[in-house]
């Protein structure tokens, strides 16, 4: 508990999203333990942790995908720029354009290039052509994906190659022009190419989105992330700069995790 | 040693997959004999087989087709379609290959198809046309210039018989303008004289239209030719009561096509005669694929929708799996218990109660209170809904979750996602539903046997009488038909290839939706299907 409230102190000058005494259970099974921090705005901020220790359900709070499950509860807040998203008056769809999500398993829809990339603005109601055109042109050079598909907008997203459809999802959910991405695990199911290539991709985003991103390999967060939070059993038991999470962590359970003892 | 070599057979399954080849050979096997008895004996039935004279040593002789071949013990027999059924009593008899004394196939041979009576096999022998006008010359050119010269007068009789029937369903509908004023109590002179009047009108046309056409009958009936059979006597037969006449032994190939095609066009599109064992089969046609079509416009988006609130909507428990259970045992109910269900709910409780709201002035005869195509096909309905809500559910269910998760973390709301994405991508599966659920209506007979199919429906349920769909009337069906003609007929043995040609059409007509189905389905599959 008393590491917690330790951890919450580390400043961050300008936070987009502040996490506040947050509990999270699921039916009866408490999952996330009073976690408090803060993320940075236009920076990318790394989850890291063993298997089973909540990243992927505390990610999924910030977008409210958790609504889905049945029978889960929460205490505490996590406010988005001040304003507390559990609340009830709040619109989840309109919290879902605010933050994107990128998923583990790279899933385009069975459509074309072109309408996975819209799919949000269509549904969003846009039906401006010209600005249909600059959004998917846009969103797709910024996922780094324009050069290999542009004369093939219109063929199925199925015809990807695996790299080629997660960087597509990223494509997809920047179309929207979200203020966060949240990625779980983006590159665990790509060659060591293609996670090159979204690791070059989320350093390019980075100063321009906030970023939060689960990941399982230690050198990826070191090289992408400037603040990384270590989470164990459902606890948060460091927070950081990077650099000094890597080099110098305050924590045992943090070295121990870091250089491969565990987990 | 041996025993590891007994053990690896065990391991790599062999036994198993022999024994699953061999059952699966096994089905094709039955299918394909099935398909081919069918096939084989309803594909030749219009194919005009050689006429043979025979012999006999007792000094009978039998004009006919060789119809099958029987081994007794007695030695090799024959069975003859005689035809001839006027004379003879029956079409069909046996005779013993060792009596015959001679067989023949004479070129003057012909064959007759009737109005009524069946068949006619025998020899042209001469003509008397009073009232046609045809060149003189050899009598079998002349018989056929005679035949074809009489096609404008029947053409006369068919259109006057046509003014018979809309002068006479004027006459119904004021009648039914009258029941209505007197169900009223409306008995005022003013409003009833003139309707009287106009159907005194009516009816005076009518007599005299009827007058005019049987003089027109009477003088065409004069036309008549003289036939020989086998054994000689004699037979006057009135040209308007031949419907096709040919000489099959001196008939080339192309000329046997020709007849060959004429008669599977009179198949399609005419109307069934001697008791449905010959002629088209049109109603029955018309009636199959309008009772399918109107099922599925009620049990398809019923299904789908059902399917849709069930693993979409529902919260699950134990409610919902109950539903579940019941739906999916629903498939399994008899479908004449449908059938008992259909008569009680939709016949005698929806409606009578419509003909008691809405028909009252024409009780007790009842318009939709008894079996109709609309009946019939609801009764299908219920019994094709079970499976395309299972259909649905599994086609939805077998979408990704993370496909679900990438639309709603984009914004979309649960609707949103369910047209855009969930259901293109479910269209595939709900598709081979639809498939299955025509597939099981074409084939159903016994729960239209008390919901309104007919032997003969007297009109079809859809015409250009207004209001064009006539959804209270009852209805032909071809899978009726095969059991009526093949087991209720009179006349089984002359009504065989009948059966054949009907069972032939139903599967024809399943093949053709459902494939065209599955086409669609596939187009389906190619555009949503998911790789990963
Ligand atoms: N839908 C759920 N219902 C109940 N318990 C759940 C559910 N989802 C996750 N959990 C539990 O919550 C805990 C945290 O799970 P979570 O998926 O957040 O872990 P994670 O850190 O993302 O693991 P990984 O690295 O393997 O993805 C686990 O103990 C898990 O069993
Ligand atoms: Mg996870």
């Amino acid at each position: 508990m008393n590491n917690n409230k330790e951890q919450a102190i580390i400043a961050i000058d300008d936070p987009i999203v502040q996490v506040k005494d947050l509990n999270l259970f699921y039916g009866q099974s408490q999952a996330l333990f009073d976690l408090n921090f803060d993320i940075p705005r236009h920076r990318v901020t790394a989850l890291i942790g063993p298997s089973g220790c909540g990243k992927s359900t505390f990610i999924r709070c910030i977008n409210r995908m958790n609504d889905l499950i049945d029978g889960l509860s929460t205490t505490g807040s996590i406010r988005l720029d001040g304003r507390d998203i559990f609340e009830r008056s709040l619109d989840v769809i309109d919290l879902r354009r605010r933050v994107g999500m990128v998923f583990q398993k790279s899933n385009p829809f069975p459509k074309s290039i072109y309408e996975n990339v819209i799919f949000g603005m269509r549904i969003g109601g846009v039906t401006e052509k010209p600005i249909l055109d600059e959004t998917v042109e846009k969103s797709l050079r910024r996922a780094a994906l324009w050069d290999e598909v542009k004369d093939r907008l219109h063929d199925s997203a199925m015809g990807l190659s695996g790299g080629q459809m997660q960087r597509l999802c990223i494509a997809r959910a920047i179309a929207v022009s979200p203020e966060i991405i949240l990625m779980d695990e983006p590159c665990s199911a790509l060659d060591p190419r293609s996670t090159a290539h979204i690791e070059e991709l989320i350093r390019d985003l980075n100063g321009e989105y906030t970023i939060i991103i689960v990941t399982h390999n230690m050198q990826q967060a070191s090289r992408i992330s400037d603040y990384t939070a270590f989470l164990y059993e459902g606890e948060l038991v460091e927070y950081g700069r990077t650099k000094k999470v890597f080099t110098v962590p305050v924590k045992k359970a943090t070295e121990d995790y870091i250089t491969g003892r565990f987990g | 040693m041996k025993k590891i070599v007994k053990n690896k057979y065990w391991r790599d399954g062999e036994p198993f997959v022999w024994g699953s080849a061999a059952a699966l050979s096994l089905i094709l096997i039955l299918t394909f004999s099935l398909l081919i008895v069918i096939f084989k004996n309803g594909i030749a039935v219009y194919w005009p087989s050689p006429q043979l004279l025979f012999e006999m040593e007792d000094g009978s002789s039998y004009l006919g087709e060789v119809v099958q071949d029987e081994e007794q013990p007695t030695g090799l027999r024959h069975q003859l379609k005689i035809a001839n059924r006027d004379l003879y009593g029956l079409d069909f008899t046996w005779i013993d290959a060792a009596d015959i004394k001679n067989k023949s196939r004479p070129e003057g041979a012909v064959v007759l198809e009737r109005y009524g009576y069946g068949n006619f096999h025998g020899f042209l022998s001469a003509l008397n046309l009073p009232s046609l006008v045809v060149d003189h010359g050899p009598p079998w050119p002349r018989f056929q210039a005679a035949l074809a010269a009489l096609g404008p007068e029947i053409a006369k009789v068919k259109e006057s018989k046509g003014e018979l029937r809309a002068l006479n369903h004027r006459i119904v509908g004021l009648d039914k303008k009258i029941a209505q004023y007197h169900h009223r109590g409306d008995d005022d002179p003013a409003t009833l004289l003139p309707l009287q009047d106009e159907k005194g009108l009516l009816h005076h046309e009518f007599d005299r239209l009827v007058a005019d056409l049987e003089a027109l009958e009477t003088t065409l009936h004069q036309n008549t030719a003289l036939f020989t059979d086998a054994t000689g006597r004699q037979q006057s037969i009135a040209l308007t009561a031949i419907v096709r006449a040919y000489q099959p032994n001196a008939m080339s190939v192309f000329a046997k096509t020709g007849l060959y095609l004429s008669k599977l066009w009179e198949l399609f599109f005419a109307e069934p005669r001697e008791s449905n064992t010959e002629g088209g089969l049109f109603p029955a046609i018309f009636g199959t694929i309008m009772l399918i079509f109107i099922m599925s416009i009620f049990s398809f988006p019923l299904g789908v929708l059902s399917g849709i609130y069930l693993r979409e909507y529902a919260k699950e428990g134990f409610l919902v799996r109950l539903v579940r259970i019941a739906v999916n045992n629903l498939a399994g109910i008899p479908s004449i218990v449908y059938g008992i269900f259909g008569l009680a709910f939709f016949v005698y409780g929806i409606g009578s109660s419509i003909d008691q709201a809405f028909f009252p002035e024409y009780l007790p005869t009842p318009t939709f209170g008894t079996g109709g195509i609309l009946w019939a096909s609801l009764t299908l309905g219920l019994l094709t809904v079970p499976v395309v809500i299972v259909s649905t559910e599994e086609a939805l269910g077998a979408i990704p979750s993370g496909l679900r998760e990438s639309s709603y973390a984009l914004g979309a709301t649960k609707f949103q996602t369910l047209v855009r994405i969930l259901l293109p991508m479910a269209s595939p599966g709900i598709m081979t539903g639809f498939i299955l659920a025509m597939a099981r209506a074409a084939g159903e007979v016994a729960p239209l046997m008390i919901t309104g199919v007919v032997k003969l429906a007297p009109s079809l349920p859809l015409d250009g009488n207004f209001p064009f769909f006539h959804l209270d009337r009852k209805f032909m069906h071809l899978g009726f038909h095969i059991y009526d003609i093949g087991f209720q007929s009179p006349n089984v043995e002359a009504a065989k290839p009948m059966v054949f040609v009907s069972t032939l059409l139903l599967l024809g007509i399943v093949v053709l939706m459902t494939s065209s189905a599955i086409i669609l389905r596939n187009k389906m599959k190619k555009k949503y299907a998911i790789t990963h």
